[in-house]
């Protein structure tokens, strides 16, 4: 069974009334608990694709289906609601909130739940367990080395327990040493968690973890 | 010019930010000029008086009369041109809220002692000749609606009972510090009534004005009038009009040093405002400041840079205040109750005032930023993101 | 309030110099405001203290104030003969005509100039009728001599008038022997002494400038405002209670410093609004990915708006407390301004009320909300993918 199921989709911009086109008629599925890797060159339209799973972005045409809910017909505010509880982002630059710590910022997600102070602590801390940060909880991301600030990010990402997990390159901004753990956490995090991860990138060692690769160029599936 | 046109390039990166700051700092520049304006508008009075007019009154108070029997005393005193007196007439016209000064003034002498109000001759005479008429300010023919042949009636407080006074002539102020809103009646109609009515305070005037020939003799003048009526029942102070004038402004000094305080505040708000622009600009751009280091610009550049930023945007905030000021200046005129302030116009000085706060605001408000940004190691500055 | 409220101080930590520099100007604006209101209430906090709901004052009509008034001798005593006036223990009645003229005085040489000094002829009524009036130092002056007592502010603040000294005014010398304290009132800006002394000196023959009395029953006032508004030989003057006679003049020149204070703060808070927009655009501009994130986390636009108003509030409402702070230190300042009513100087002290608190705060947070607002809309409307793009 598929968990996502992207059908004929298509996206453009407009610059000055001229059409740009990014994505022409896409369609592929992503079965439950799959690691799939979009490769391409840059401009090739990956991360807007991407955007348009996560409910970040809207198609021009074309629907995305996700766990049964067609993302494309929903409204603002239900989209907000849906990405709060299926959606794990993990960005290039970690993207956390630089004011907020460790743990500050993995429970963020959770403030949108109706879960518990305490609840909410125990998720936290047993997440960063899980990404091997127990000891730096208390941390602001500027103590932290740039492959902590990204597992803190995967911690977030995972913390409402997600439908998928979304990542655009994970990996771009890091050492070699870092970049292995991260790919080997997203890894357990696929092989023993379950989770579905769709992950862009254009760093080889990463798409070797992924199970299937979908090529992108020029705004079409190769 | 490499510099100025990099230094408009900078301006317009964040069009909102500096032209949020640019009207930032014309509202305070406007709102200095008004709070001036009106501190100026308070001594106009003062600015007003000739240094070769003296004003002789009661030594207690200017509240206390002086008997009419001091006129030809004084006049005889050596170096007096001419000599006039006026008192207070007060009364109520309309309601309490109408605020312009009503005097009670000997009508032949006045007008030559105060040349600054020109009224033609021809009005003046049919005003001497009607005990019951008055002279306006071209200010009050135009607040009220009056011409030549209206009857102005008025309620008296200091000298009780209902008058009223026919408009026989209008005259116009000779120069802007000029009050153009006096009402003037005739003393001897007044003290005539006095007679009749409230015996005992017939035959007082308010004050004497002297007309002197030389205004250096001011001094030895003042004295010896004051000199002649030494122990007797009204004794005499003599001062120059400018002194009068200015002790009449003591009284109100609170209110001074409170707008003088409000107009520093003001300059204050200012620096805050574009202080907070450019300290927020250079550290955004600490990282492009650096790499303009790295390419061989020099700490003379980047001052001119950051300072230059700085200069403009308060010169332009000066200028577009200044020329709010006007309008808002004449706006709060309108809004104030009719006549609180005669004279109310912006003057040069406070012009020369408002651009100077505006640059030297812009001179304080880059000290920072740029004391920030050069001494910022280079490889710090490059390191920092956003 | 989904997005944490430690977000919002953690930031305004973070850029310390932004916020020190935003809440100054706000801080400035709310001192110069809650100055305003300050001086004004003081002016009539005192005045309205000066009167006595009990007492009755008798002047002309139209007649703006004391010193403008004058009442005939023949009229003060038709006015004494009326019904219902209290009397005193000895059987007189309980009215006190008294004359009011204004002197120069000269300041202390800390402050210079001159100034305009009440000086008021009283009458043992007149001293019963105000049993707030404590003699501090010294002794009462005695009736029918040369000697005045001098009010507290004026004691304090003019040369050449502590116990033993002398001051000439109406062409003679004096003495003053005592000085009082009239519970902060306008009668601490006052001299007084012996009426018939007084009204000799300045020569007021024949004539009071007011009368101040008090009814044998409060409540009877009404009736008695009736019964003298009959009376044809009384009609050029004017009954009032003490306590509204002086609430009208303090009326009078509390609205002149509201009218110029609130126009000059509403100005500055201009300047100060825009301070804080500036600033609050700064902020969205800077954290334009962290609006991204939070969005693509699953926070709503009303989540952002209101974290970013709560951040300007937060700005505004420091800035208003310490520009309250501040003020309140004003009210350790005696200050005197002319009373137009009178044409004699009014000292009173700057104070604060309650409802000038609320005020204060209210007018910061209405500046923190005007000036957050839109930079707030802009963080609310940002495009997910083009926030999360600009880093």
């Amino acid at each position: 069974m598929s968990i996502v199921s992207v059908q004929n989709i298509s996206k453009s911009y407009w610059r000055d009334s001229l059409e740009i086109p990014v994505l022409s008629n896409i369609s592929f599925e992503v079965p439950e608990g799959e690691f799939v890797g979009l490769m391409g060159p840059s401009g090739s339209g990956k991360t807007t694709l991407l955007n348009l799973i996560a409910g970040i972005d809207r198609p021009t045409k074309g629907s995305i289906i996700v766990a049964n809910t067609d993302v494309t017909k929903l409204g603002e505010s239900q989209l907000a609601k849906w990405r709060s509880s299926n959606v794990g982002f993990v960005f290039q630059f970690y993207n956390l909130l630089p004011v907020l710590t460790a743990f500050e910022n993995v429970e963020l997600p959770l403030l949108l739940t109706k879960l518990s102070k305490k609840e909410r602590k125990e998720h936290v801390e047993f997440v960063l367990k899980v990404v091997g940060l127990a000891d730096r909880i208390h941390h602001y991301p500027k103590q932290l080395s740039g492959g902590q600030e990204q597992r803190v990010a995967i911690a977030r990402a995972i913390v409402t327990d997600p439908t998928i997990l979304i990542a655009d390159e994970p990996t771009g901004d890091l050492d070699k040493t870092s970049a292995l753990e991260i790919l080997n956490l997203l890894q357990t995090l696929n092989s023993e968690f379950k989770k579905t991860i769709i992950m862009v990138t254009h760093d080889p060692r990463a798409a070797e973890r992924a199970h299937i690769i979908k090529q992108l160029d020029k705004g079409e599936l190769t | 010019m490499h510099i100025l046109k990099l230094i408009i390039k900078n301006m317009l990166r964040h069009k909102l930010r500096t032209f949020l700051t640019v009207l930032g700092i014309s509202i305070a520049i406007s709102a200095f000029g008004l709070i001036r304006t009106v501190v100026t508008a308070w001594n106009a009075g003062v600015e007003a008086t000739a240094a070769d007019r003296l004003i002789t009154r009661h030594s207690v108070s200017f509240i206390f009369p002086l008997p009419l029997s001091y006129r030809d005393k004084i006049a005889k005193v050596e170096g007096i041109e001419s000599i006039t007196y006026a008192n207070w007439f007060s009364g109520v016209y309309i309601d309490k809220k109408q605020f312009f000064a009503r005097l009670a003034v000997d009508a032949e002498t006045f007008f030559d002692v105060y040349s600054e109000l020109l009224i033609t001759p021809e009005q003046l005479a049919a005003f001497k000749k009607e005990r019951n008429s008055c002279i306006i300010g071209d200010q009050l023919v135009e607040r009220y609606n009056l011409k030549i042949g209206d009857v102005m009636p008025i309620e008296g407080d200091i000298y009780p009972g209902r008058w009223e006074f026919v408009v026989r002539g209008i005259y116009k102020p000779r120069d802007k510090a000029t009050d153009p809103s006096n009402m003037l009646v005739h003393w001897n109609y007044i003290d005539e009534r006095m007679k009749k009515e409230m015996p005992g305070r017939e035959g007082y005037v308010g004050w004497y004005i002297s007309k002197i020939k030389n205004p250096n003799d001011a001094a030895v003048i003042s004295e010896k009038i004051d000199q002649f009526f030494q122990n007797s029942s009204a004794e005499t102070k003599t001062e120059t009009e400018r002194a009068f004038s200015q002790g009449f402004m003591a009284s109100v000094s609170a209110i001074f040093t409170s707008m003088n305080i409000m107009s520093f505040v003001i300059i204050g708000i200012i620096l805050l405002v574009l202080g907070n622009t450019m300290i927020m600009s250079a550290r955004e751009r600490i990282r492009e400041y650096s790499v303009l280091r790295t390419l061989g610009f020099s700490n003379f550049h980047l001052v001119s840079l950051i300072g230059g930023e700085s200069l403009l945007i308060a010169a332009l905030g000066g200028a577009t205040g200044i020329a709010f000021a006007f309008p808002m200046v004449s706006g709060f005129e309108a809004a104030l109750p009719k006549g609180w302030f005669p004279i109310f116009y912006i003057e040069p000085i406070t012009l020369i005032l408002a651009s100077s706060a505006a640059v030297l605001v812009g001179v304080l408000a880059a000290m920072f930023p740029i004391q920030r940004t050069l001494t910022t190691k280079i490889v710090d500055g490059l390191r920092q993101i956003g | 309030m989904k997005i944490p409220f430690k977000y919002t101080i953690r930031n305004l930590k973070t850029r310390r110099l932004t916020t020190a520099l935003t809440v100054t100007g706000i801080a400035a604006v709310v001192f110069v405001f809650a100055a305003v209101l300050m001086m004004a209430y003081g002016i009539q906090k005192t005045l309205i203290e000066t009167g006595s709901d009990d007492n009755i004052i008798a002047l002309r009509k139209a007649a703006t104030g004391e010193i403008t008034s004058i009442i005939m001798v023949d009229q003060a005593n038709i006015l004494s003969t009326f019904p219902n006036i209290a009397k005193t223990s000895d059987g007189k009645p309980l009215v006190s005509k008294e004359i009011v003229a204004v002197i120069n005085l000269s300041y202390s040489k800390k402050e210079g100039g001159m100034g305009l000094i009440a000086v008021r002829g009283i009458t043992n009524a007149g001293l019963q009728l105000r049993p707030n009036v404590k003699l501090i130092e010294g002794r009462m002056f005695q009736w029918g001599s040369r000697e005045v007592i001098v009010g507290s502010s004026i004691h304090k603040r003019f040369q050449g008038t502590n116990v033993g000294e002398k001051i000439k005014f109406g062409g003679d010398q004096w003495t003053i022997v005592g000085w009082f304290d009239a519970g902060g009132s306008g009668f601490d800006s006052e001299i007084w002494g012996d009426e018939i002394q007084l009204a000799a000196a300045f020569g007021y023959t024949g004539a009071y400038s007011s009368i101040l009395f008090r009814l044998d029953r409060p409540d009877a006032f009404d009736k008695f405002k009736q019964e003298f508004e009959k009376d044809l030989r009384l009609q050029i003057l004017d009954v009032k209670r003490e306590k509204q006679f002086y609430a009208e003049q303090s009326e009078d020149m509390a609205m002149f410093i509201r009218i110029l204070g609130i126009v000059v703060t509403v100005i500055f808070s201009l300047g100060a609004m825009i301070g804080a927009m500036i600033t609050m655009y700064a902020a969205v501009s800077n954290r334009t990915v962290e609006i991204g994130t939070l969005r693509a986390l699953g926070f709503r636009r009303r989540n952002v708006l209101a974290a970013f108003l709560v951040e300007s509030l937060a700005l505004s409402l420091i800035g208003g407390l310490v520009g309250l702070f501040l003020a309140s230190f004003l009210q350790f300042f005696n200050i005197s301004m002319i009373n137009f009513g009178s044409f004699s100087e009014l000292a009173f002290n700057f104070s604060l009320s309650p409802s000038i608190v609320i005020s204060s705060l209210l007018f910061s947070v209405v500046m923190g909300i005007i000036g957050g607002f839109l930079p707030s809309v802009r963080a609310a409307r940002l495009n997910i993918v083009n926030a999360l793009r600009s880093g």
